[in-house]
């Protein structure tokens, strides 16, 4: 049982540092926009996931909630200032 | 030992993360990179809390989540209109 949870955070670390590898490589803004979600999503809920499994507490819901919901929300706010920016000089 | 290779490969995503910030060529990637920084040290708090089994870290990265989304509504606020709160 706790060989999965582990399984699960090394996943999740692996997924994360994936992102962080695509926004230092790639060449537009745009582009670079993509790579870090794969870590604020998939990355965050596995490692969540594998907290679960050891303790299984209400903080792990709450955390992916926010995370869930927030994260999106800023990107598009973000990709939207950088279009204004590109268009207007 | 597979959580510590985690935390090994988070703690490269930051460092990862911090090069970008520091040699992004806009505004707009500096922002991304600091979000992302926000997120993956977040993830790395969370590994702190797994191995030492106290609730406090959770918590911590409660806050975390909590302010990175604010950090990057704020700048992103800031680069769209010029001001935070008009």
């Amino acid at each position: 049982m706790s060989g999965l949870g582990e399984a699960l955070v090394l996943l999740g670390a692996v997924l994360a540092f994936g992102g962080s590898v695509g926004l230092v490589r790639l060449k537009t803004f745009f582009e670079r926009v993509h790579p870090p979600t794969m870590g604020t999503t998939l990355g965050t809920a596995l490692v969540l996931a594998g907290s679960m499994v050891r303790f299984g507490t209400l903080h792990e819901i709450l955390i992916a909630f926010f995370i869930t919901v927030t994260t999106p929300i800023g990107y598009a706010l973000l990709v939207a200032a950088a279009r204004r920016r590109r268009r207007a000089p | 030992m597979m959580l510590i290779a985690g935390q090994i490969l988070l703690g490269c995503a930051l460092l990862l993360c911090v090069w970008r910030a520091w040699r992004g060529p806009s505004a707009e990637d500096r922002v991304l990179a600091l979000d992302t920084l926000y997120v993956n040290a977040m993830l790395l708090v969370l590994t702190f809390g797994i191995r030492s089994g106290t609730s406090l870290y959770f918590e911590a990265a409660l806050v975390m989540g909590l302010l990175g989304f604010v950090t990057t509504a704020a700048l992103a606020k800031f680069l769209l209109r010029g001001e935070v709160i008009e």
